[in-house]
This record gives structure tokens, C-alpha cells and sequence, in this order.
């Protein structure tokens, strides 16, 4: 089995290395905390888990184990971490790294938010290259030597006289269990061999062959498997359940009903299968209407109680605009829409509990999860192993939380437990639906001179750490309730992510309209409320140069000062062959965009080839060229694959995507209702270009191109029918009834 | 099998001999002149609210469904149309000069559409069912005319029609004419609503229904004596309209309607196969031309005795204990009624099957396709979705899965022959699915869901 | 009681003929490639090869397989020894969180034992039923017709050998 070892700690702590004994049993390591003490800041997160024996451990035959607090969902971080290591001087496949574990790894929050490179990368960057010159200085003594003499390679220290000593050898008590320094010794990274090279992914050989991959592989003894029955609807109660029928049927286990929980377990899958059918049948549901209008979000939005802050009020009174335009744009709700239903292993046994889950962030999800059982934390274990790409937050929580609460009806018998494919659509959080209005002034010179922004949203997370945000928490008898939600704080924000331009305009005026009542379940989809944001002000920015009559890009240059930005702007162009005013074939439109994501992360700019049916209105996406800069590259393919991946979905969420629902319940509930991009849909070519900044901190690159994509595909839609297109998505329909108006 | 390939010929031998005697005298019959080509006219020059009806008029007509191949570009013709004659490939009506319809002048259009002709004088087979289109108004012909002329033009030669000899010879087709063309066929009924005479105007005409609802006799012309008793459409059977409809629960207005504007309807199901796409060019056209279809329709189907309702149907249905055949009884239960017995209303849940009209009507074909072919999604909408099971059955086992299926969910007689329908389908289909435009079925509206 | 032969091996499954194919393939017989994605036939994550053809297991009943040859990702090939269109997967990287991917490439496989050298439409379409959500669709195409070069090189490579 690749990942879901049982690895508990006394296990891994006799592991045979020298390091043993600086895992100090009686310490948490893992969670031990940053000390109060002041001073610079440690780079990523060795600011909050400082110990450089939180990051590695080095066994004494060498071996080398990196930890981190993230997940891999997908995006390569394994291989990039793997590949981060090259600070210490080891070959690419002397590294281990283990991912998120409460019990053995850093509490680095969630995977989210394209933090890992910034936030785990850099942390485990620094603490290999400070590793190795505590190696260096432990060599220096024990050689006699003056460290500055020695030199690290092949995992080992070597002396100029030709005597080595390896890493194993070196590495000795509590060695590691040092705080990190703000400051590290890095290498020269013209010198990097792994770092920045496309080193092939870690997890895809077992991917392609049918290996243990996924949580959904999982196959502990004497599994159990268990469906939920999920309400018809949010709110639903459940008033009449005769589930004799239900147990009698083969294989059944054990039927767990809890207030509103109701699950049934099974000797085998297809059994557990046709028993959750059966009791579903049985249930009977009170149901109110309590959903608004799908087809009236703007309305909805803008009329519900809101709480409001300026988060930027910039003024010049000398500067004022003479042409004003306004537009509103909308964004519908949205869904993951994991291709492999949520999935979990939890296994309780003599009090403690261990759940193997996909969720981003096992610390949190494990916080809640003993919430909700009345359990200590510490006696509560999450795991992670690989689920089905995410995407933000999705089911994950939720059936780890299903197997938690039916595994503890089944003492000693671990239980997997599976959502089905209605059950993932209708009960994922959803990406918020989002409205903003934007109104600005060109003056005589054909700049912006005013600029206002404003952003209807709900948070953009929900996310654990209380019960209450879990399902099963909610449906029990003695349920919890669904916590306040909160806005995400600047400058990275929720709703108003990426609210605030990059462009410089002498008056600006950006509010957020922060709205806590959410008639739909939400939380945290990929990029938040940035997708929708940039969508509006680089849909806003090419209404505005068509209104001064000038090229798109020419315009953005005009308002941006950021060189990096520029470069990626310019690269794009260059790349896509964009000449000003250049003519397509009929039918056919140019579109360009830009974002900086979070104004903090990744820059991306993209340009785009778009055709349109003007019989049908559909749109096809031809070509796509995206360029990006973020920082230091560690793995440039799997950069190339992150932004290919990002163009591709957020062209799906763009022409195809909104969540369906009546006055009661989620109707888009599956592949038919929840249409996706299929291969008919797929470009002729899309091209990512990379401006490397060797040496440069990483920037988080996961997000960064769902806004760009989406704006140049509007942009290229505007483009080529000469309608522009302000409701997400831009569906067949809504780009036929713009033509034919 | 060989019975069936020597059919053309011996027909071709007929009409060759028929027409042989009558064509000498007959010149002046065939002899049309051309019309002298024009510059293409430039779109600009039409007015957009004709082009706009045009729109209409020509989802009305489903234009498309013939004249756009799978993959091709919008009217550039090449689908290739099977008939009994051979096969016959639909031309390209952009208004490119060369390959398209650029040259035509209005008045050649209007000939095309009212007598068969082209503009060079030649006469059209009648897989362009002119033998209805000679129904359609001058104004309507000058907003299709304007809606086509305005499209963008495509450099499409057309390939040569794959016809026995001597229909291959087009002066024959005069022949037919003389023998099957009746002009002008639809008079308004002064005692009918307007509502019913618009209907009837656009099913006699424009929507040319018969032509696919109507049998056809050995001539490939349409039995005016039954008509819509149910006819042929791309190896589907198109079912009968009149009062022999086979439909579990009868049609009226109401449901029909709705079926025709949303592609699908709870007591009947869902639009599938060529009338897939006519659903869908149905659903862009006013409301207003859709209720009148529907209401001349359900007046032709008229009143259904005995009367049977939904309820009834479902209630002869359901106790009805799993008979015949087992191994398509296991087969129903595996991979059929986790959707057609999930609840789930319509479109997207599958249709109790008992409502089903492919499992009453006389012809199990349509029902061998499904199966076989599946129902794909459409690209980006939201869409019913069924997966074929071509790969995953042997002709044997789908014709198991269609005598269970007619045996419990039908009062009718067992179908006949039914392996061979399969086999039949499956190579019908494949050939089908590689050319034809879709959608195979209709876009859904999901907000049409049954209350809780 | 049937007997299922599934790369190449024949199995005793002890469960209902109802049962599809992906619950026995994974439940039964430990096979991970195969994915449960939707269970409706709307995905294709759950696609297997049955006698040359691309099926969906999820409604794939036991009832239809009997005598007929079931196989899945693992009959292919190996980490150490994968079959063509396993490298070529691995050489164009082509998955991100890769659960669609057992499915895209088992469709893929049975296009190419079909079709050798498809075009590129010929491929698109030919994977029409199954989704990918990460995005990774350039990287699948490019990897089926990596697949087809490799399967060609390999057949030339193995008429030479045997002298043809």
C-alpha cells in the first residue's frame, strides 16, 4: 500500500535512525508551537512550527523523511517537496515525504489558497538548507576540519583530504531539535539540479497502473462499508423510518440512525449499496421551501442584509473622469464537482479514533470531528491520503466526519465509507454565487480616472474546525449548529479576494458587501471570490478600452505599474502573436486578461481564441496562451500542468457551470443536470510560458489563472458577436439570446 | 438478406419501364429553364426582422437536421440520407457562389421550395420534401430566403449522390412529380380556430411531419391514405400521429405541447432520435406556432378509447410480477432500473416503462437503438444522459432485454424477429452516429421537476 | 457461484448476477484502476475493457460477462514493465489528481487495438463519455497518441524479432 500505512508514532519513532531520540516522546512535536519569542520571522511555515525536526528527520542509514502539513490533491506537491529538498545536497530519491498526519506532521492549517509553496515549500526549502550546515558544523568537529573547508554532496559531507561522512553518520541526538534561524544559508540556485527542473511526479506511476492511490483504494481488515441516506433537502427531519426490511437484507451490518443521521453499514460494497436504496425508500421527509430564486441571484443577493467595508478609498480631487459607464456582472453558484464522490476510512478502536480522509486540512477536520464525538482531540487521528482532485472544499469533511460517527457504532471494525454521486452534488459546499457592480470615468486622455467597485458575496469558507460545519454534526439528534460565517481577512480576503485592482487609478473606491445569511450551503471553491472578481474588472477593463477606443493590453499597461505584472502581460501577447486591432476570421474573437492572485500570489496573464456559432451560440474555445510568474520554479511541468488544468476547468465553470435548484432542493444532482466540459469542448492547443525568477520566494500558483481564463474567454466571446456577456456562466443559450437581441 | 438488396433494383426496373413510355411525351414536364444567377446579395441588404422570422421559420422546417453534418459547419450540406434508392447527400444552401446557393435569386429559391427545381433547372429528389414546402407561403419563403442568404458562406462542394441506376437520372424525378406531387395541398379550414389552421399550415407544410410520420409506398412517395399512421426516419420508426397511436397513455394538446417545447413529457418520456432534434430546433421558435402544432395534432390523433390515464397505466403495470425472459429480467434489474425505478421525475430520471411508446409500438426498433446507442450528453447543457450498452451486449442478450421488456411493461403481442432488429440496429446506428448532427436528444429544462 | 475471467485469470465471484462489474472488480477481486465516479454511466471513470471493447463496469451487470474477457488497467502492465499507453501516460504526465485517468486510458487502449493510428478528432471522440475535472485533457490527448507511436514501434519491434 503506498500511502494509507497504519504508520502510528511509536512505530515510526523505532524506526532505527539516530534521530529517535530528538523525538522526545513525551512532546507533541508536530504541534509544538512557535515560542513567543520576538524577533524577524521565520520564512513560510517554520513561522508557526519552528523546530527543524517538525520538517525532517534523517535516519542513520541515510535515509531522509520531509514532513509537511499539506495534502497532495493533486498538483504534484509530493514530487516539488521531494524535489525542495535539493537544499540538502541528496539525490532526488533519498527523500521521503510524508503528508498531512496529525500525528506526525506540522499543523499547517489547510492546503488552500495556494499557500503550499509559500507556506510548506519555503519551510521545508529553509530547513534543508539549515540541516545541511548543522550537518557541515557536526562534520567540521568531528573532522577537525574549519566548515567552510567541507562540502555537501550525495548526502554526505566531504573534506577536501577525501574523507566523507554521511548524513547518517552525522546526525545525532536532538541534533534537529533546533529552532530554525530567520535566515538561511541558501544555494546558489544556479547551481540547482532538481529544483526547477521537470522532474516526473511521484504519485503517477501508481496512478497509471492501478496502484493504492487513493483513499478509495483503501482495504483495511475486515472493512466495513457503509452509505449515508442524506435528506432530500436542506432542513429536512426525518419523521418515519421502518427499517426492517433494511436489516434483514444480505450482508446488512448495522442500520445507525442519530436524529436526522441515517447510514446502514455492510459486509460488502454492493450490498451497502442496495441497502441504502432500500432505506432510502423507507425514509420518510418533512421538507420546507426555503431555497430563492436560481433565476433571480442578482435580486437575492443585493437584497439581503449585507455588512460593509471600503477596503480601498483612494482620491485625487485634480483628476476627474468625463465618459462614465456601468455594469453588473453575476456569478451563479458553483460545484467542485469531484469526479470520485467523497470518501473516508475511520476505524475506532478502544477509545481512539482514526479517520483516513482526503480533506485539506486534518488538524481542523480532526478539531471538528472531536467535537462532534465529545472526544479529545488527542485521542482523535486524521490521516491524509489522496482523494479525487477537490478543488476547494468539498465533500471531504463531511464522509470523514459519516465514517467517524458510524465507525463509533462499530467498535473494532474499520468502516469505508463512500457518498454517492447525487449525494457529492447536492451536499457540497458550493462556490458562492457572487454579484458586483462596477462603475468608472475615463478622462480626456483615455485613462481611468475613477473606479468603483462594489462586491455582493458570502464568506468563502466554511471550513472546519467546529462541528457545526460538518453534516453529520448537523443531522444528529443533539445537533450542532452551523457556525457564524466570517469574512476571510485582507489582503488575501474571501469575497473581495482580488476585489482590490492592481491597476493604478487616481480615484478608487472598492466596498465589499460582506452578506452572512446563506441560503445555499458554500464554502471554499478554488480561487474564491477571485474568480468572479477578476472575471468582472478584466471584463469591466476591456469595456472601458473600448470605450476610449484603445487595444485591451495597450490599456492595461496604461494603468499598471507592476514590472513583474507587465512582463507576464507582455509575454502573453507576444506569445499569442496579439497585434492591436487585429481582425479574426468572421465568427471568430480575440480576448486577453490579467490577475495577480490575492494582489500577493502568482501572476498570470492570458490570451485567447474563441469561435462562435452564431446559428447555436455556442462558444469553443480554439487556443489559449497563458504566461506566469511565480517566483522560483520548482517543477516547471508540473507549473505547466497546474495552469493547463486551470484554463481547462475555469473554461468549464465559464460557459457551462451553475448549480440547479427548485424552492426546496438542489436539483443539478448529477452529470446531467451538473454539465461539465467534455472533449468535444477541449482547444487545439493551449501554451503556458513561465518566467522563471531563480531564487525569488515561491508564489502560490494553484489559483491563479481560474480569473484571467475566465475573463479572456468573456473577452474573446465580446470580441467575436460584439455582445458582452456579464452573467456566469456564458451559456449556449444566454450567448445566443445576446445575438439574436 | 439478399431479398432485400434485389428490392431497389426491381423497383428501379418498375419505374424505369413506367417512366420510359411516359417520358418522350413528357418533355415539356421535365424541361425546366434555368434562373440566371445573381450576385450574392449582400446581408445587409435584408431586413433583420425578415431574417429573424427566417430564424424561426427555418428551426421550424428543421433545415439543419439535413443540411449540417456531424462536425460540419451550419447548412454546408453532406449528410448523407439514407433512402431505399441509395443514398442521397443533402447540399450545401449557404450562400456560397460556387458550392452554395449564392447565385440564387429569390425567385429561384421560391421555385426550389415550391416545385423541386434548382436554379440551374435541374429537379431535386425529394428527400427535399418540396411536396410539402410547396404549402409555404411567398413570405415565408422570402424570410427563409433572408435568413440564408445571410448566412456565412461555405466553400462546400456537395458529393455525388450514391443512387441505382436510373434514378440516378434526375429527369426521372419529373416522373414522380406527375405521379406524387399534389400543389398547394393545404386549405384553411373556415370552421377550425386560427390556432388549428396555423398548425395545420406548419405540419402540412414547413415542419413537413408526414414526411417522417407518414408511410411511404414503393415509390418513396407518401400514402396520402394513412397518413401519419407511422413511417421511417433514419432507421428509427416514427410513430404513428392518427388515432392508432400506440402511446401507453393517449396524447392531447396540453402534452403535447409540452413535449414538442421541452423535448419530453412524464407520461411519455423523452424525445429521442431524429425527433430529438426537431425538438430542439422547436425549442427556439415562438410558443405561440408550438401550441398551434399541438393543437392540429392532437386534433388529428383525436379522442383516445378507452380513455387511459397515467394512473391507470401505472396501476395495471406495477403488480405485474417480472415475467418471461430471465435473463433479461436480470439484466433490467442490473443496468435498467437503477434509473428507470429510481423516482427521480423526468427528463433525467429514466420513464417508468410502462409509459413507454417504444415498448408498445409494433416496431421494436427504436427501443434496439436506445439500447445500443444510448442517449450521449448534449455538449455544456443540461441534458439527459444514457449510456449505450452496444459494447457491453450481444445481440442475444439485447433482444432478451426487449422481450422482458415488452412482455412486462406492454399488453401487446411479443415482437417478432427481434434478434434480428437488433443486429439490424446496431449497423444502422453506428453508420448513423458517425454523420449525423445531433443532438440525438433535446436540451432539458431541469427547473420542470415533479413537487416533492 | 460464476466464473469471471478478468486479465486473464478466471475468478469464482460469489455474488448476485445484478451486481455490476465495478463492485465485483473492486470489492471481490481488490482491483484498484477501476473507480466508482457516478454509478449511472455519465462518467466513465469505471471503464473497462470486455472482449476488445470499452464498457462502462458501473452498469455493467455479472449476468453479461459470462464466458467473455474482462480487462482492466492492472492487465496491461506494471510500474516496471508498463504496456505502451502506461508510459505514455507517465512520459507526458498526464494526470493531475489522476481518478479519471484508469478510465480515459482503458477507452483510449481499446480505441487503439481498433483504430492504431486514430486522428486526433478520432480520439476526442472516441473519449466523449468520460470526464476529467483537474483540466488535464491536452495531456490525455497527447498521451493516446504517444501510445499509438509506442504500440507502433513495439508491433515493428516484435515483426522484426519474430522475423516478419
Amino acid at each position: 500500500m503506498n500511502a494509507p500505512v497504519i504508520l502510528d508514532r511509536r512505530r515510526v519513532l523505532q524506526g532505527g535512525g539516530a534521530l529517535i531520540v530528538s523525538f522526545s516522546l513525551g512532546r507533541a512535536f508536530a504541534e509544538e508551537g512557535a515560542p513567543a519569542a520576538a524577533g524577524p520571522k521565520r520564512p513560510g511555515s517554520l513561522a508557526t512550527a519552528p523546530y527543524l525536526d517538525s520538517w525532517l528527520r534523517i535516519d542513520s542509514d541515510g535515509r531522509i523523511t520531509a514532513f509537511t502539513g499539506k495534502a497532495e490533491l493533486g498538483q504534484g506537491f509530493k514530487t516539488a517537496f521531494q524535489q525542495i529538498a535539493e537544499q540538502l545536497d541528496v539525490p532526488f530519491k533519498a527523500i521521503h515525504v510524508v503528508t498531512a498526519d496529525t500525528q506526525l506532521t506540522a499543523n499547517e492549517g489547510y492546503t488552500a489558497g495556494s499557500h503550499s509553496m509559500q507556506d510548506s515549500g519555503a519551510a521545508i526549502l529553509n530547513a534543508a538548507a539549515q540541516v545541511r550546515e548543522l550537518l557541515i558544523a557536526e562534520a567540521a568537529k568531528r573532522l577537525d576540519l574549519a566548515g567552510e573547508s567541507l562540502k555537501t554532496d550525495n548526502g554526505a559531507v566531504a573534506a577536501p583530504d577525501g574523507r566523507r561522512l554521511t548524513y547518517g553518520e552525522l546526525v545525532a541526538a536532538d541534533m534537529l531539535h533546533v529552532q530554525a534561524q530567520p535566515q538561511s544559508k541558501l544555494k546558489d540556485p544556479a547551481t540547482f539540479k532538481i529544483i526547477g527542473h521537470p522532474v516526473p511526479r511521484v504519485d503517477i506511476p501508481a496512478k497509471v497502473t492501478g496502484g493504492e492511490a487513493y483513499v478509495q483504494d483503501m482495504r483495511l481488515p475486515d472493512m466495513a462499508h457503509a452509505r449515508v441516506v442524506r435528506p432530500p433537502s436542506y432542513g429536512a427531519q426525518l419523521v418515519e423510518c421502518d427499517s426492517s426490511a433494511v436489516e434483514k437484507l444480505p450482508g446488512v451490518v448495522k442500520i445507525v440512525r442519530d436524529g436526522n443521521f441515517l447510514a446502514v453499514v455492510a459486509d460488502k460494497e454492493f450490498q451497502a449499496v442496495k441497502a441504502m436504496n432500500t432505506l432510502a425508500a423507507a425514509a420518510k421527509w418533512k421538507e420546507s421551501p426555503n431555497l430563492p430564486k436560481q433565476n433571480d441571484l442578482l435580486n437575492v443577493l443585493t437584497s439581503l442584509p449585507s455588512q460593509d467595508s471600503t477596503i480601498l478609498n483612494r482620491s485625487d480631487p485634480s483628476v476627474s473622469g468625463q465618459k462614465t459607464v456601468e455594469a453588473t456582472y453575476t456569478r451563479s453558484y458553483q460545484s467542485h464537482g469531484s469526479i470520485g464522490p467523497s470518501c473516508a476510512v475511520a476505524h475506532f478502536v478502544e477509545g481512539a479514533m482514526t479517520v483516513w480522509t482526503h480533506t485539506q486540512g486534518v488538524y481542523p477536520d480532526r478539531q471538528a470531528i472531536a467535537e462532534m464525538l465529545r472526544m479529545q482531540p488527542a485521542s482523535v487521528r486524521l490521516i491524509h491520503v489522496e482523494g479525487s482532485g477537490c478543488y476547494g472544499h468539498n465533500g471531504a469533511d463531511d464522509v470523514a466526519a459519516d465514517a467517524a460517527l458510524i465507525a463509533r457504532a462499530l467498535p473494532g471494525r474499520p468502516v469505508r465509507v463512500q457518498w454517492m454521486r447525487e449525494q457529492e452534488h447536492a451536499w457540497e459546499p458550493f462556490g458562492p454565487a457572487m454579484v458586483t457592480k462596477l462603475k468608472a470615468s475615463l478622462d480626456a486622455d483615455g485613462r481611468i480616472a475613477d473606479w468603483n467597485f462594489a462586491v455582493w458575496s458570502n464568506t468563502h469558507s466554511m471550513r472546519p474546525g467546529n462541528a457545526g460545519t460538518l453534516l453529520a454534526a448537523q443531522h444528529m439528534a443533539q445537533a450542532f449548529a452551523v457556525p457564524q460565517p466570517k469574512p476571510l481577512p485582507l489582503p488575501e480576503g474571501g469575497g473581495d479576494r482580488n476585489a482590490i485592482p492592481l491597476y493604478t487609478f487616481a480615484n478608487a473606491r472598492v466596498v465589499h458587501h460582506f452578506i452572512p445569511a446563506m441560503p445555499l450551503r458554500i464554502s471554499a471553491m478554488r480561487g474564491l471570490g477571485a474568480y468572479h472578481n477578476v472575471f468582472s474588472i478584466e471584463s469591466f477593463m476591456d469595456e472601458l478600452a473600448g470605450l476610449a477606443d484603445a487595444d485591451p493590453i495597450e490599456f492595461r499597461l496604461r494603468h499598471l505599474e507592476d514590472q513583474r505584472g507587465r512582463d507576464v502581460i507582455e509575454k502573453a501577447a507576444q506569445e499569442f502573436g496579439w497585434k492591436r486591432y487585429q481582425k479574426p476570421q468572421a465568427g471568430r474573437g480575440y480576448g486577453f486578461a490579467f490577475a495577480r492572485y490575492k494582489n500577493l500570489a502568482a501572476y498570470c496573464a492570458i490570451a485567447s481564441e474563441v469561435e462562435v456559432n452564431r446559428e447555436t451560440g455556442r462558444a469553443q474555445l480554439l487556443r489559449a496562451v497563458a504566461a506566469v510568474d511565480s517566483g522560483q520554479v520548482v517543477n516547471p511541468d508540473g507549473l505547466t500542468n497546474q495552469i493547463e488544468g486551470a484554463i481547462m476547468q475555469s473554461m468549464s465553470w465559464t460557459l457551462y457551470e451553475s448549480v440547479s435548484f427548485d424552492d426546496t432542493r438542489i436539483t443539478s444532482i448529477d452529470w446531467q443536470t451538473y454539465p461539465i466540459l467534455r472533449f468535444d469542448a477541449v482547444p487545439d492547443r493551449i501554451n503556458v510560458h513561465i518566467i522563471n525568477r531563480p531564487g525569488q520566494p515561491f508564489l502560490g500558483s494553484g489559483e491563479t489563472g481560474q480569473g484571467p481564463a475566465a475573463a479572456s474567454i468573456a473577452n474573446a466571446i465580446a470580441h467575436a458577436t460584439g455582445k458582452r456577456l456579464r452573467d456566469l456562466p456564458l451559456t449556449r443559450k444566454r450567448i445566443k439570446d445576446a445575438i439574436d437581441a | 438478406m439478399a431479398g432485400m438488396a434485389r428490392l431497389p433494383r426491381i423497383i428501379a426496373g418498375i419505374v424505369a419501364v413506367a417512366l420510359a413510355v411516359g417520358a418522350a411525351a413528357a418533355f415539356a414536364i421535365v424541361w425546366r429553364p434555368a434562373i440566371a444567377a445573381i450576385e450574392p446579395p449582400s446581408p445587409e441588404t435584408f431586413d433583420p426582422a425578415v431574417v429573424k422570422r427566417g430564424r424561426e421559420l427555418a428551426a421550424l422546417g428543421n433545415c439543419n437536421s439535413c443540411h449540417t453534418r456531424r462536425n460540419g459547419q451550419d447548412f454546408a450540406g453532406g449528410l448523407p440520407v439514407p433512402t431505399p434508392f441509395g443514398v442521397v447527400f443533402s447540399s450545401n444552401i449557404t450562400p456560397d457562389p460556387e458550392t452554395g446557393i449564392g447565385e440564387w435569386s429569390e425567385a429561384a429559391f421560391g421555385r426550389a421550395m415550391r416545385t423541386g427545381v434548382n436554379r440551374e433547372g435541374q429537379h431535386l429528389y425529394p428527400t427535399f420534401p418540396y411536396d410539402h414546402f410547396t404549402n409555404v407561403t411567398d413570405k415565408d419563403d422570402r424570410a427563409l430566403y433572408a435568413f440564408l442568404m445571410t448566412r456565412p458562406p461555405v466553400h462546400a462542394v456537395a458529393r455525388p449522390n450514391e443512387l441505382v441506376f436510373p434514378l440516378d437520372q434526375r429527369p426521372i424525378i419529373a416522373g414522380w412529380k406527375l405521379l406524387f406531387l399534389r400543389r398547394d395541398t393545404f386549405q384553411p379550414d373556415p370552421a377550425k380556430s386560427a390556432e388549428w389552421n396555423r398548425g395545420a399550415y406548419l405540419v402540412d407544410g414547413l415542419a413537413h411531419c408526414g414526411a417522417c410520420h407518414t408511410p411511404r409506398n414503393a415509390l418513396g412517395a407518401e400514402r396520402v391514405s394513412a397518413q401519419f399512421a407511422g413511417g421511417e426516419a433514419d432507421n428509427w420508426h416514427a410513430y404513428a400521429l392518427n388515432d392508432r397511436a400506440h402511446a401507453p397513455v393517449p396524447w392531447n394538446a396540453e402534452s403535447l405541447y409540452a413535449y414538442l417545447r421541452h423535448g419530453w413529457h412524464p407520461d411519455h418520456g423523452t424525445a429521442r432520435g431524429p425527433m430529438a432534434e426537431v425538438v430542439s430546433n422547436l425549442s427556439t421558435v415562438p410558443d405561440s406556432d408550438v401550441r398551434a402544432i399541438a393543437t392540429y395534432m392532437a386534433d388529428v390523433s383525436g379522442a383516445a378509447k378507452p380513455e387511459r390515464d397515467r394512473g391507470s397505466v401505472l396501476a395495471q403495470a406495477e403488480p405485474a410480477p417480472a415475467q418471461g425472459d430471465p435473463t433479461g429480467a436480470a439484466i433490467y434489474a442490473a443496468a435498467c432500473a437503477s434509473c428507470h425505478e429510481s423516482g427521480r421525475p423526468l427528463p433525467y430520471g429514466g420513464v417508468n416503462l410502462a409509459l413507454s411508446t417504444a415498448v408498445a409500438s409494433p416496431d421494436p426498433r427504436n427501443l434496439a437503438n436506445l439500447i445500443l446507442a444510448g442517449v450521449p450528453a448534449v455538449a455544456g447543457e443540461r441534458s439527459p444522459i444514457m449510456p449505450g450498452f452496444a459494447a457491453s451486449m450481444s445481440d442475444a442478450q439485447v433482444a432478451s432485454l426487449l422481450n422482458y421488456l415488452r412482455a412486462r411493461f406492454s399488453k401487446e403481442q411479443p415482437w417478432a424477429d427481434v434478434e434480428k432488429t437488433v443486429a439490424d440496429a446496431r449497423r444502422t446506428q453506428t453508420a448513423l452516429l458517425q454523420t449525423s448532427t445531433g443532438p440525438r436528444n433535446a436540451p432539458a429544462d431541469p427547473s420542470q421537476r415533479d413537487q416533492p | 457461484m460464476m466464473t469471471l475471467k478478468v486479465n486473464g485469470q478466471e475468478n469464482h465471484i460469489d455474488a448476485d448476477p445484478d451486481t455490476p462489474l465495478l463492485y465485483v472488480l473492486r470489492d471481490d477481486l481488490k482491483l484498484n484502476a477501476a473507480k466508482f465516479g457516478c454509478g449511472l454511466g455519465q462518467c466513465g471513470s469505471c471503464t473497462v475493457i470486455v472482449d476488445g471493447k470499452a464498457v462502462l463496469s458501473c452498469v455493467t451487470p455479472l449476468v453479461l460477462l459470462e464466458g467473455k474477457q474482462v480487462t482492466t488497467l492492472e492487465g496491461l502492465g506494471t510500474v516496471s514493465a508498463p504496456a505502451p499507453i502506461q508510459r505514455a501516460f507517465m512520459e507526458e504526465q498526464a494526470a493531475q489528481c489522476g481518478y479519471c485517468i484508469a478510465g480515459m486510458m482503458m477507452r483510449a487502449q481499446a480505441l487503439l487495438l481498433r483504430n492504431p493510428k486514430p486522428t486526433d478528432a478520432q480520439i476526442r471522440a472516441e473519449l466523449q463519455p468520460n470526464l476529467c475535472r483537474c483540466g488535464t485533457h491536452m495531456r490525455i490527448l497527447r498521451a493516446v497518441h504517444r501510445a499509438a507511436r509506442l504500440m507502433d514501434t513495439a508491433d515493428a519491434s516484435v515483426n522484426e524479432r519474430s522475423g516478419q
